[in-house]
């Protein structure tokens, strides 16, 4: 087996292999060196050093604002979709008629593409907030909420199947131990199915967080940064920079590296963080 | 002769396909071999992608030389730009958006000063060039825009009791038209309109015709004042100007002020195109919109430009905006053999008069400014209006200075700061402070 594997090795990895060097790995390293030049094209790039890590961080640019936005809006909406998807799969485990139906339809909003979702919401909202004369790119505090809802809607029924999954893989014997111990549901809850489902709380936390951190079409088609820029996103503020300005490509390629590294580092100290609660059965 | 196994017709035919995709890229790639050239064009205008393409194989049938026709998705043009330029086999003929996106694409643009079509425009004011006068765009088209008003609306309105003008020869300048379009206002029931303007539209992305068309005047009026084309130091004399029509827009309107950051353009064309508003501030382009809408009950003969008017002195002899936005530049980094057949084409487009009838008659552009187009006739009723205004010399046209609007980020947010103001969140002080901070800042950057 190991000796047909080695055999074959290349057969099925090259095809990914070169795939993930062409997509991923050559712009990553082209990108780094980029965001040390000022450019136009690709092919004219002229150094420049550290010069726009410098704008990046303190220009006039509207990152770190956008970061800051991104944080509070990741963080409201990381906490509201994983108890909404562990409330539904905590729901949709007991045996209840139409679980199925119910997990489908709360599945499907993740299937949708984001443009779509974006522009479909703005006209819905937009379409209440008209009884208060209001619509959602007035105030960056509806704004901020019409996001919030969308995330929501969107990635709550994706992160409901893997809690599903986790709750269905905690031993029915540990519960029925529990209780014969005389614990109640919220016990059981808090001190059995909790630490057993903490694997996927893992998954689901990085998932939610990566996906709303680098959230970029759902942004664009619902308030596209209105008003006033107050609703941007990190994602669509470094994507305007690179194409809505003049000569600050290399800026924005600076700011993009800037805003991996950020990303990178939240997603590894999560995930240190729930592994370590993690326990076996 | 060794029996072939099955390895080896693998191989053999693995091999074989590779050199054919291989073989496929160098053939796209290189049809220059010949040492005539070819032509990539790469097409701003989506809406006009069918056209460039008959043009392209109407070409390549008279003359052999192959012409390629790539269109940039709607509002995406910059990023396949500057993709598409810095691959193996650029675009010959790319788009630059006037002086701003020639300071971008400096190095790319190739000096025309000498090219046949550029020495052939009927102005030569119209080409884009740098501060020394060389060449390096030639315009696609001219276009115009003000106010479009429906005909009839208007005809009925100076029909009632103590209309405050008789007809629209009388409205010459801001105060007669505020009159009379408040006037109307009151009497929008009577006249079976929801409002004199179609809805000012002001979701992001939609906000164009007040950001870039509407602050052209202001801007274009204090370029003149002060004799120059173009300032570090935008001082916004004409700020009152600009918010006493933006103001009569607002408050006599289809749509409530506080609902228009929900509003498209498409939205205001179909007011318009249904009856429900009297007027619409728009270009030529708009004919096809207000055409395709549903239930349209607007008549080809009652569509008509009128200026707009800001309230400045000596206004009654101005015209309607006339301008162009899109440059046909040539890559300066093509093959020699490639950008002497880009010229050609160019030559052909503009010079010859049967492929400016394809343009005209397909509505992709309405005039343009070489001498082939002068004996055209546009197909829609506001290109042939726009033809009208070239032609009328007792008035001067508002000249298209928005090209030098310091980028697209800037008009942008000048859009966000008139719908905060539009909404009630902001003064009109914060929208000219940011129109004069932001434009310095960019400026001198």
């Amino acid at each position: 087996m190991t000796k047909s594997l080695k055999k074959y090795f290349l057969v099925f990895t090259g095809p990914t292999l070169i795939a993930f060097l062409i997509a991923f790995i050559v712009p990553f390293f082209m990108g780094l060196y980029l965001s040390l030049t000022k450019f136009t094209t690709l092919t004219n790039a002229k150094w420049v050093g550290f010069d726009n890590y410098q704008t990046a961080l303190t220009g006039n640019t509207g990152f770190v604002k956008a970061l800051g936005f991104t944080a509070l809006v990741s963080a409201i909406s990381i906490i509201t979709v994983n108890l909404g998807a562990f409330v539904l799969a905590y729901l949709l485990t007991r045996k209840l008629r139409g679980t199925n139906l119910f997990r489908s339809v709360f599945f499907m909003p993740n299937l949708i593409g984001g443009i779509v979702l974006g522009y479909t919401w703005q006209v819905m909202l937009n379409a209440i907030l008209r009884h208060w004369g209001q619509t959602i790119v007035n105030d960056w505090r509806l704004g901020m909420a019409g996001l919030i809802l969308l995330i929501n809607w969107q990635l709550m029924g994706y992160m409901m199947i893997i809690y599903i999954a986790g709750l269905q893989n905690v031993p029915p014997e540990l519960i029925e131990a529990s209780q014969i111990d005389g614990a109640g549901k919220w016990m059981t809850l808090r001190h059995v199915t909790i630490p057993m489902v903490m694997p996927s709380i893992t998954i689901c936390l990085f998932l939610t967080l990566a996906n709303t951190f680098k959230m970029y079409d759902q942004n664009l088609a619902l308030t596209n940064g209105a008003p006033l820029k107050q609703t941007q996103m990190a994602a669509l503020n470094i994507v305007d920079l690179m194409y809505k300005q003049v000569g600050k490509q290399g800026i924005a390629q600076a700011q993009a590296v800037i805003f991996f590294i950020i990303v990178s580092v939240i997603a590894v100290l999560q995930l240190r963080a729930t592994r370590a609660k993690e326990v076996e059965a | 002769m060794r029996p072939i196994t099955r390895r080896s017709m693998l191989g053999g035919s693995a091999a074989v396909a590779l050199a054919a995709t291989l073989a496929a890229c160098s053939n796209g790639s290189d049809s220059g071999d010949s040492g005539t050239g070819s032509v990539y064009f790469l097409n701003f205008k989506p809406e006009a992608e069918e056209v460039f393409k008959t043009i392209a194989s109407t070409y390549t049938e008279k003359t052999g030389v192959q012409v390629k026709v790539v269109t940039a998705a709607s509002g995406t043009y910059e990023q396949t730009l500057q993709t598409e330029v810095a691959k193996s086999n650029p675009p010959t003929i790319f788009n630059i958006n006037g002086p701003v996106g020639l300071a971008t694409w400096q190095d790319y643009a190739l000096d025309i000063s000498d090219a046949d079509f550029v020495k052939d425009l009927t102005d030569p004011s119209m080409a884009l060039t740098d501060d020394a006068g060389t060449v390096y765009g030639s315009p696609l088209a001219t276009e115009g825009y003000g106010l479009i008003y429906n005909g009839e609306i208007m005809d009925a309105y100076f029909a009632t009791d103590g209309a405050k003008a008789s007809s629209i020869d009388e409205i010459k300048g801001f105060d007669k038209l505020k009159e009379v379009v408040e006037d109307m206002q009151s009497k929008k029931d009577e006249l079976g309109i929801d409002g004199v303007f179609a809805c000012t539209s002001f979701t992001p992305g939609e906000d164009w015709r007040w950001q870039t068309h509407l602050a052209n005047y202001p801007i274009y009026y204090e370029f003149k004042d002060k004799g120059v084309t173009d300032t570090p130091d935008l001082e916004l004399t004409y700020s009152d100007n600009y918010r006493q029509i933006f103001d009569l827009y607002l408050n006599n309107s289809t749509v409530e002020p506080s609902a228009l950051s929900s509003k498209y353009v498409s939205d205001s064309m179909a007011e318009f195109a249904l009856g429900k508003a009297a007027m619409v501030q728009n270009g030529n382009w708009a004919w096809s919109q207000i055409s395709e809408v549903d239930g349209n009950v607007v008549k080809e003969d009652q569509i008509h430009f009128m200026p707009i008017y800001i309230g400045v002195d000596g206004e009654e002899d101005s015209g309607i905006a006339l301008g162009t936005e899109n440059f046909l530049s040539i890559n300066s980094q093509a093959s020699e053999a490639d950008q002497q057949a880009s010229i050609d084409f160019l030559n052909w487009l503009f010079m010859d008069a049967e492929a400016a009838k394809l343009l005209t008659d397909n509505s992709v552009v309405s005039m343009a400014p070489y001498s082939a187009f002068a004996e055209l006739a546009p197909a829609d009723p506001l290109g042939a209006e726009v033809v009208e205004y070239m032609n009328n010399d007792d008035l001067y046209p508002i000249n298209w200075v928005f090209q030098t609007f310091p980028s697209q980020d800037f008009k942008d947010q000048v859009g966000q700061h008139l719908s905060q103001y539009a909404s009630g969140a902001e003064d009109w002080d914060d929208v000219k402070n940011y129109f004069v901070e932001e434009w310095h800042a960019e400026k001198s950057a």
